[in-house]
Parts: C-alpha cells; structure tokens; sequence
C-alpha cells in the first residue's frame, strides 16, 4: 500500500495538469528550486517556460496571470506565506474575480491560487500564520481547504480545470499528513463536501486541517455521544445540502475553523443552520478569537488556535 | 494619402510625417468620432441617461488614436477609467458603447461594465480598468501569453499620470523589461490626476522609471496625433520584433472635468488661463488643418449623423432585466445563494 503525503499529493496533481493540458504553468517565488514543496522537481521535468520564477512582485505576477488566463493559459500561482493573499487582495478580488460579470461574459479567468502552508506554521508568528479563507469565501471567490492528501489532491486538479479563480489552502498542519491510497486518485468535485465519520447525536462541520482534530474527538468520546465529522473541503461554494441532511438526522451543530470569530465560515454555517435547518438545539462554533494576530510564543499560538478541548467543550454543551 | 501630411502645417511648427500606410483624414475622423461620442455622453450625462457620470477624454483624442492607429487589428490594449477614447479608437461600435453607458443589454459588456469597464475582446480590448493601475499588470500577463502562443501581438496599456506612482506599475515594468515582453506603456500625462499636479506628486519623471528598469521611453507631443503615431509605430516594431517594452509618455490636457461630478462642485486647481493656453493647440485642430477644408467638413458632418445614430440606439435600446443581474459572475456557470434565505 503506498503512503501518499499531502504535499506530495499537491505536488503530483500539479505534474499531473501540467502533464494533460500544455497551457497550464506555475507562476511564483522559489517555483523553480521548488522550497515549499509544492512544485518540487516539476521545472527539471516540464522546463522553466512552464514553471516559472518570478521576482518578489506579486501583485504584478497575480494580475498578470489574469492576463494571461483571458488569453487562453490556465496559470497556478504560489504564494509563500499566507497573508501575501492580503497584498494581491485587489487583483485576486476586485479584478480576476469580476471579470467575467464586468465584461458580460466575454471572459473566464481559470488561475488557481495555493497556499501550500495556510494557518500556523508554529513558530512563523504574526504575519505567517493567517488563515484567510473566509476573506474569499466573503466575496465569493471559489476557495477550497483540503483536509486529506486525496482530496488535496482531487480538489487541486479540479481546481486546474475550473474556468473561474480558485484558491486552495494547504494547512501548514495538514502538509505532513499521510494517507493508505488504495484506489486511483481522482478529481473531486468543487463544492462537494463529505462526511467523514457517521453519527447520529452532533454534527461536527471541521475545515483542513481540524477534521484531524474532530475524528480523535468523534472517537475519544464515542461511548457518551454519537458524532458525525462534517468535511466541507470547499467552503466557498459550501455544500449546503449534504449539510441539511445531516442535520436532519443529528438536529445538533458544532462548527470548528481556522476562522476569526467575526464574519468567519464558523457564522456563515450557524446562521444558515438557523434560518433554514433543522436544529433542536442552539449551534456552537469553536474558531480564532476576534482580531487573532498569533502570538510568537509556542504556547501562545497554540491558545489562540481552535482546537481539542475546546471542540469537546462546545460539543457537550450542545448535548445538554 | 500620406502625401497630404507634409502640406498642411500649423504655424510654427514643423508637421511629423504621416507613417505610410496612414491615411491622414482617417486620423481626423478618428478623433473627431471620439470628441462627438464624449460631447453626446456628456449630455446624457446631464439629461440623467448616463447614471453615474463619466471621466471625457476631450483634449487627449490624439493619444488614443495615434497609439490605436499603430497597432494592427489583432493587437491587444487595455483602458483606463477614463478610457471611451481608446474603446472607440481601437475599433469598438460606437453604439454599442454609448448603449454600455446607458446601462442597456444591448452594450458592450450587456450593461454589466459601464463607462469604467468596458470591454471588447473581439476588437482585441482586454477592459477599460477602474482602478489606477490596475490594468497594466493584465497587460503584461495577456502579452506573455501571447509571447508563448508564438504570436506576434502587440498590447498597449493605457494609464495617466497618477499611475506612476502606483507600485503594481513599477513591479510591472520590470516584469515586463525582463521578459523583453511586447507591451507599450503608454502614459497620458495630462497635468494631473483628479486635482493632485504632477509636480506635486511625481518625484523624477516617467522617462526615468523606464530608464530604471532599461526600458527605451520617449516623451512625444500628445496634442499632435501624428508625433503619437510616429512614437508608437517605432515601439511597435521594437516589441513585434522581440525586443520589449517601451513607454511612451505623451504630453496631453483634458479640456474638461476629471470627472462629470466636478461639474457641480466648483474646484479650483488649476486656471482658466491655463486651460485657454492647452486648448489653441487643439488635436482636432492641429490634424484638421492638415485636411482639406471640405474633406474636414465631410467627416465632421458624417460623425454627426453616426452619433445620433448611437444615441438613438442606445436610447431605444431595452434595460437588462434584473432577474440576470448576476449572470456571467462565474464562468462556470455556478449561482450562488440570495440575500435572503427560500422559505
Ligand atoms: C488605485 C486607485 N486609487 C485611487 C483611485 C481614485 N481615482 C480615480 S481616477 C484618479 C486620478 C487618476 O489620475 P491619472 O492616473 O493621472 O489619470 P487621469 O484621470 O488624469 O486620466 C483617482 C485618484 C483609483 N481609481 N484607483
Ligand atoms: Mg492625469
């Protein structure tokens, strides 16, 4: 049985589209040597006309890849660090994104942002260790956080393919992940979640790298309450159905993500529960704090971020 | 017709050669189509047809149509916010613009762009871009493409002065400059951005930002279309040729607002005498006197009647319904939910 890792997973789906379709590239810092592990050994095998390193421009590098997507190329585009999706806000947001509307359907912009190595990275503090998937989902920028090396994997290449921009979160904590491959890898549907553990008491929406997190819950407190592990993998377009379904079944809603608590997917999933799901108790979500810049200190960081005992908490509290 | 070029001379001053293959009353019509089209917008500007208002290019028709007469109809420009000059001079169907600004289906980009979004691929326009700057970069990126396809295209990307100091520009130009990618920057300096003068907010120069990054630039006189023309041929062929960008800097002035709102509110940032100054050498003026008076009289009244041709399209044209207000926002064809939950 082979060990497939996350990163290697992001890495193979990239060779894959890189291999089938001429007019896919990879734009970034570092592409070439291939430092965050995403592009690693793809210029030795495609050249450095379709793996390409830029200069530390990247506002300039991510509208230029606009503009190389209404000319027919299917650009990917690496970023480093999380919070440089801050910098290239505008021409992710306010041009790629509304292009196709602005010009009456006279384009598509098929560019694929990743981030391979969203969130804390343990040790990076304030200003590498954003997670600002909400910030797309907010203006409707199709964003996907794979939680499993498959889904990276499928999600990714779907992501390729897509005629409109797309962003793709690694979580720093999700890129060592291993997984039993079995079957072939396969593209998986944007804006098709999953479950990943049936239960029939709570349902736990957990995003990324935080399915990890609520599996252990779902198992550690399996004889006191039956879980559900709710994986959305795309959180913009979310997959409400398969969540209103489960829902029917659990009637209770926990949420974890990476997400500050204000305006974060966290409050998106409770006010849709509420207003067009069914619930028999009141829904909680575990997150980041309002404002969260992590802290350097190792123990710190790991306050701010939502994790283990604060999921257990907020699952028996929905359970009362 | 290039012969004509050499006749006609405003006084003073020596009249650059009409390139060959350049019909030297095409210019005029160009430019003339141009200041009719802003002229009927600014009135339905202020008739309430046009919400929103516009920014005119009136005084600075040389620019576009000198930069648009250098390029071959398979060439590719991208606009700027005050950008109906370059729609038009790029080849864009007159009526289906002004239809664009009146919000009607029948526009450009089906009523979705207006006035700061208008876009026509089929004439090789990549949109006119709202935001200062903004454009530039997608420039870069569509010329790259175009590079690779093994294509010779050419892209001009328009942008004023204010834009200069917009860093998404300089990362660009040096972007550009390494690639040898074929993109003219052409930089409509016009005095000012909104009421900010140049010399209050450009340190150096736009030719030394070019030299910075090795680029070739040439400042050209941007009231005369030919000085335009001239300029831009040379940097078409350096870029056709594989040889990279170049900026050109033209030095023009618009007559009018910077944008249809100061019209209400009084400003005073620069003087009337100033505006009287700029407005003697006129760009329809300088070409026109290059024409034979009757040839000019022809064209004059025949944009006429092709205006009032667009405004009664536009006007008599129906309003997108709002049922499709979000329709083309993904390629793919997702929809997205309301603002209000079913049920
Ligand atoms: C990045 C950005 N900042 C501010 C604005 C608001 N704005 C619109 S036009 C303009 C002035 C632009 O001046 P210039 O580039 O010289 O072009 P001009 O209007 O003179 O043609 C400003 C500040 C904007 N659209 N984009
Ligand atoms: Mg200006």
């Amino acid at each position: 049985m082979a060990k497939l890792s996350y990163a290697k997973a992001l890495n193979r789906a990239l060779a894959d589209e890189l291999e089938r379709d001429q007019s896919v590239c990879v734009l970034g810092e570092d592409v070439v040597a291939g430092i965050a592990q995403f592009t690693l050994g793809l210029a030795k095998r495609f050249g450095t006309d379709r793996v390409i390193d830029t200069p530390i421009s990247e506002q300039a590098f991510t509208s230029m890849a606009t503009g190389a997507a209404l000319r027919g190329m299917r650009p990917v585009i690496e970023f480093q660090i999380p919070s440089l999706l801050f910098l290239v806000f505008e021409q992710i947001a306010n041009q790629a994104h509304k292009f196709s509307l602005m010009t009456g359907g006279q384009v598509s912009v098929p560019v694929t942002y990743v981030v391979p190595s969203s969130g804390s990275r343990e040790g990076w503090a304030g200003q590498h260790s954003d997670h600002p998937y909400s910030l797309f989902a907010h203006v409707g920028v199709k964003t996907i956080v794979p939680a499993t090396p498959s889904d990276a994997y499928g999600l990714l290449v779907s992501a390729i393919r897509d005629d409109d921009p797309v962003v793709l979160f690694a979580p720093a904590l999700a890129m060592g992940l291993r997984e039993d491959v079995t079957s072939e890898l396969v593209p998986v549907p944007i804006g098709s979640a999953r479950v990943r553990r049936p239960g029939s008491d709570v349902t736990v929406v957990a995003v990324g790298h935080l399915v990890s997190v609520a599996l252990d819950v779902a198992e550690e407190l399996a004889s006191e309450v039956s879980i559900e592990v709710f994986d959305p993998r795309t959180v913009y377009p979310f997959d409400w159905e398969l969540l209103a379904g489960s829902l029917e079944r659990t009637g209770r809603l926990v949420v974890i993500d990476d997400s500050n608590r204000s305006c974060g997917l966290g409050a998106e999933v409770l006010a849709t529960a509420a207003e067009e799901m069914h619930l028999v108790a009141p829904p909680r979500r575990v997150g980041r704090p309002d404002g969260a810049v992590l802290p350097f200190a190792l123990a710190l960081d790991r306050a701010i971020q939502p994790g283990h005992d604060q999921l257990v908490a907020a699952i028996r509290a929905v359970m009362k | 017709m290039a012969e004509l070029a050499g006749q006609a001379v405003t006084a003073g001053t020596a009249s650059p050669p009409c390139p060959a293959g350049h019909d030297p009353a095409g210019l005029y019509r160009s430019m003339r189509l141009i200041r009719e089209f802003e002229e009927c917008a600014l009135g339905l500007v202020k008739s309430g047809e046009i919400v929103g208002g516009i920014h005119p290019y009136i005084g600075e028709e040389a620019v576009a149509v000198g930069v648009c007469a250098a390029l071959l109809p398979g060439d590719l420009i991208t606009s700027t916010h005050r950008g109906h000059g370059h729609v038009l001079a790029k080849g864009s169907d007159p009526a289906a613009m002004l239809a664009e600004l009146c919000g009607r289906a029948t526009g450009l980009n089906q009523g979705r762009g207006g006035s700061m979004h208008a876009a026509d691929v089929s004439a090789g326009i990549l949109g006119a871009n709202a935001i200062v700057g903004g454009a530039a970069p997608i420039a870069a990126g569509a010329a790259w493409a175009a590079r690779r396809a093994g294509s010779d295209q050419v892209i001009a990307t328009f942008f004023g002065d204010g834009a200069l100091n917009q860093g998404v520009l300089l990362e660009t130009m040096n972007l550009a400059a390494l690639w040898s990618l074929p993109v003219l920057f052409v930089c409509e300096n016009n005095g000012y951005a909104t009421t900010m003068a140049t010399s209050g907010a450009v340190a150096g120069s736009a030719s030394g930002r070019a030299a910075a990054f090795g680029m070739p630039s040439v400042t050209v006189d941007g009231m005369d279309v030919l000085a335009v023309l001239g300029a831009t041929t040379a940097a078409v062929a350096r870029a056709r040729a594989g040889q990279g960008p170049t900026l050109i800097e033209a030095m023009t002035y618009r007559y009018g607002p910077h944008h249809t709102i100061e019209q209400r509110i009084r400003l005073s940032y620069r003087s009337e005498e100033e505006i009287a100054r700029w407005r003697e050498r006129d760009p329809l003026d300088i070409q026109g006197a290059r024409l034979p008076a009757a040839t000019r009289t022809l064209i004059d009244a025949e944009i006429a009647e092709v205006i009032a041709a667009a405004r009664e399209f536009a006007r008599s044209s129906p309003e997108p319904s709002p049922e499709g207000a979000l329709e083309f926002l993904y390629a793919s064809g997702l929809k997205g939910r309301g603002g209000v939950a079913d049920g």
